[in-house]
């Protein structure tokens, strides 16, 4: 019995516990889920799971399925990132257990009411537990952003080389609690549509209506919401790496404010968009290209300090091109996540720039089945790369060293890289290859982004099973991980 | 020896991507006995429509070809219209006249004035399955029941105002698909892999790891079997065949603010989803594809 409290008590109290379990979860949906469509549909999986677990796949409400489950994938992102900015961030021990608590019970309740509901028939009393798992998680977010209030004197920076205001406040701080609050209001954006959408279950997937020249509010106000999210999702990884990487000094002091007035300027657009469609487009542009100055100013500094730590464990002070790029790479699991913020640049940012420069001229002009590939790959690559950054985080937090380091930081690199490389390749294809010819080349692009992600689940599945065996043992891992806080705060006083 | 041996698969198995697609691979020929020149009456009357079943109504009958245009039926239609001058050859194109969209300024909307617009391409391209010999059209050998693709919503309108039909509006061909119940397919609530043509359908005419998914010949899902490929019989409630898969089909509705014209009906390229009788595609009306072909209703 003692035995399982302590686990219950890694498992649910300690960040590094809380981390683990949300990593758990997202891995076994994904998992679980993902036999229902790709190559799993193809080979004929789908059909025996469906049967095997009785599933009940209603054709008419596949949209709202996929809605309750990229939403449910998404609550648990947002509570890993919530354990983490609790323990980075300096805030009281009330608060943090409070806010993760509220937000673990949250995230239960949307993983084993809405998940239910959505694949096996719907019984009400699971999506009202769905739906309270949902209000949780936006009160915990509301007990975030008071904890997070910058303007308090007890969270002054005591280091100037972290970005601060005059009097002394501490610019992250302010940036992790803009991010924090452009989140909430976005999440609004989102809950009052789908409120309307729900009842009835007149679900619809943004991509389905992109065409559509007349637009009601609500479902752009969806379109603004969907956008928003994943960005502040993402903006809030980006923070969390900021304060990894201890992150300070002149580009710290660049960056911090672009990263606050970067998600303001930026949430505000995707709001916009529900009154002043055109318009919006412009301040998005604005808000994105401030917040993408900011995290390449982080990209900067890391890898600098990475380049300068890589060569002094060579004894080196100062090398040549080749040693600098070597002792960059030598931690594939540091080098990781900032590598992965450039690399969005080109499957990401840069497509989606592309693709709204040339709309008229080039996208348009495909039929509308070609660009909507490309608006559900650019959404799936971007909520999947911010997802590897966050497992870089977990495995540096989990200790591995030695060769797994190396082996799990070049795996998840290369596998997701290769993957999301195809995938943009292939939502382009139209570019380069005609429909009726494109047989050979989608084989191509299919085989690498399947091996690609194949190998990233099996990575996955690996650091799991690790940590599954761990925690049979009695002093595993976890039972110094139980008491271990995430890092020193070192810009404010404790 | 081991690095050696993973460059030679790499470069394999990229060749292997750069191979061509052969248009002239061996398509099976299958008589599926039902006549395209067959009409189906649709009585006035309530439907659902769309995902969410909303109560629609059509006030008269009208009737639907029961299977999609074949490339036969088209090649017909191009030497009577080229023989009479309603439609000419320029620059490797079939087109004909079209009197025009009325243009309202929308947003991404791009102005479709009176003028000739592509019907066909007539070109070397070998996907093509008709050829042209300067005088006369024919069918390519294997082809002939097979749905007529290439086609742009110019040449579908054309073909069946030819034979004083029209383009279905897509609430008509809604209806004709799904009957009066709230069925997802034309067959009822679940789909197999041998009730359409979709892609790793697996049926005769597919071969993912070569030239990909082809089209089926029309009405070929009506529960006969070929050589030993069972079919379901996946005819809707009024009697239309391939209304799920095979080939998107052009309807006829010109909306406010868009040039873009739709389909209905999903293709041969495409996962089931894409099948269901709500979904839709649509394009500018000069786009052809080989998964996009027509009926007519009249």
């Amino acid at each position: 019995m003692q035995a399982l409290v302590k686990r219950y008590k890694f498992l649910f109290t300690s960040t590094k516990g809380l981390v683990l379990m949300g990593i758990a979860f997202c891995a076994l949906i994904s998992a679980f889920f993902g036999l229902l469509s790709g190559p799993m549909a193809d080979f004929g999986v789908k059909d025996v799971v469906v049967k095997l677990f009785n599933i009940n796949l209603i054709e008419a409400e596949r949209e709202g399925r996929l809605i309750i489950l990229y939403h449910t994938i998404a609550m648990i992102v947002v509570a890993i990132e919530t354990y983490i900015i609790t323990d980075l961030v300096a805030m009281k021990e009330n608060q943090r257990i409070a806010i993760n608590g509220t937000i673990t019970v949250g995230y239960l309740a949307v993983v084993f009411g809405g998940l239910p509901f959505a694949y096996w028939g719907h019984t009400w009393p699971l999506h009202g537990l769905y739906v309270a798992g949902l209000a949780l998680i936006f009160f915990a977010g509301c007990y975030l952003a008071y904890a997070l209030w910058p303007w308090r004197d007890e969270y002054k920076v005591t280091d100037k080389e972290y970005a601060h205001t005059r009097a002394g406040y501490s610019l992250e701080r302010v940036a992790f609690f803009a991010m924090t609050m452009t989140t909430l209001a976005s999440a609004l954006f989102g809950a009052v549509p789908g409120s309307y959408y729900g009842n009835g279950f007149e679900t619809f997937l943004a991509e389905n209506v992109v065409r559509d020249p007349f637009k009601p509010a609500l479902d752009l106000s969806i379109i603004g919401h969907l956008h928003i999210m994943l960005a502040l999702i993402a903006i809030a990884a980006t923070l969390i790496i900021c304060r990894w990487m201890d992150f300070k000094g002149i580009w710290h002091k660049m960056a911090m404010p672009l990263m606050i007035i970067g998600s303001i300027v930026l949430a505000m657009g995707t709001w916009l968009v529900v009154p002043f469609e055109t318009a919006a487009h412009f301040i998005i542009y604005g808000g994105s290209t401030l917040a993408m100055l900011g995290a390449l100013f982080l990209v900067i500094f890391s890898w600098r300090k990475l380049i300068r730590e890589g060569l002094a464990r060579k004894g080196l002070k100062k090398g040549n091109f080749f040693q600098s790029v070597a002792a960059l790479v030598s931690d594939p699991v540091k080098f990781g996540p900032t590598w992965q913020m450039v690399f969005m640049n080109f499957t990401v940012s840069g497509i989606g720039i592309f693709v709204a420069v040339k709309l008229d001229e080039i996208f348009r002009q495909w039929q509308f089945m070609d660009e909507r590939l490309i608006l559900t790959g650019h959404w799936h690559i971007l909520a999947t790369l911010t997802a590897t950054i966050i497992l870089f985080y977990y495995v540096d937090l989990a200790g591995i060293k030695g060769k797994a380091r190396k082996w799990f930081g070049w795996g998840l690199i290369i596998s997701s890289d290769l993957a999301f490389g195809a995938i943009s390749v292939y939502e382009m294809k139209r570019l380069f290859v005609d429909e009726a010819v494109q047989q050979p080349v989608t084989n191509l692009l299919t085989v690498l982004g399947d091996v690609g992600l194949i190998t990233v689940l099996v990575i996955l599945a690996a650091v799991m099973v690790w940590r599954l065996i761990d925690l049979f043992k009695k002093k595993g891992r976890w039972a110094k991980e139980v008491d271990e806080r995430l890092a020193h705060v070192p810009e404010v006083k404790s | 020896m081991k690095r050696l041996f993973l460059c030679l698969m790499i470069t394999l198995f990229l060749l292997t991507a750069c191979q061509a697609v052969d248009f002239d691979a061996p398509a099976p020929v299958y008589e599926t006995g039902i006549d395209s020149n067959a009409w189906a009456t649709i009585p006035a009357g309530p439907f659902f429509e769309g995902q969410f079943n909303h109560n629609a109504s059509i006030d008269y009958n009208y009737d639907m070809m029961i299977t999609l245009v074949t490339n036969a039926q088209y090649v017909d239609y191009l030497n009577a219209a080229l023989a009479d001058g309603s439609i000419k050859l320029v620059d490797e194109q079939i087109v004909g006249f079209y009197e025009g969209d009325p243009f309202n300024n929308g947003r991404h909307e791009e102005e479709v004035p009176a003028g000739d617009y592509i019907y066909i391409p007539v070109d070397n391209r070998a996907a093509l399955r008709y050829q042209f010999d300067g005088k006369q059209f024919t069918v390519k050998d294997t082809w002939e029941n097979h749905p007529m693709t290439f086609v742009s919503w110019f040449g579908a309108k054309a073909y069946c105002e030819y034979y004083d039909g029209r383009l279905p509006t897509e609430q008509e061909w809604e209806k004709a698909a799904r009957g009066t119940d709230i069925r997802p397919y034309a067959w009822g609530y679940e789909l197999a892999r041998n009730n359409a043509n979709f892609i790793t359908s697996r049926d005769p005419f597919e071969n993912m790891s070569t030239f990909g998914s082809r089209t089926t010949p029309v009405g070929f899902y009506n529960g006969k079997s070929y050589d030993g490929y069972q079919t379901l019989d996946s005819a809707s409630p009024f009697g239309l065949y391939d209304t799920a898969g095979n080939v998107w089909e052009w309807t006829s509705n010109i909306y406010e603010q868009e040039h873009y014209r739709y389909m209905r009906g999903g293709s041969k390229d495409l996962y089931e989803a894409n099948l269901r009788v709500w979904m839709r595609n649509n394009a500018r009306p000069t786009y052809i594809s080989p998964a996009i072909g027509f009926r007519c209703a009249r």
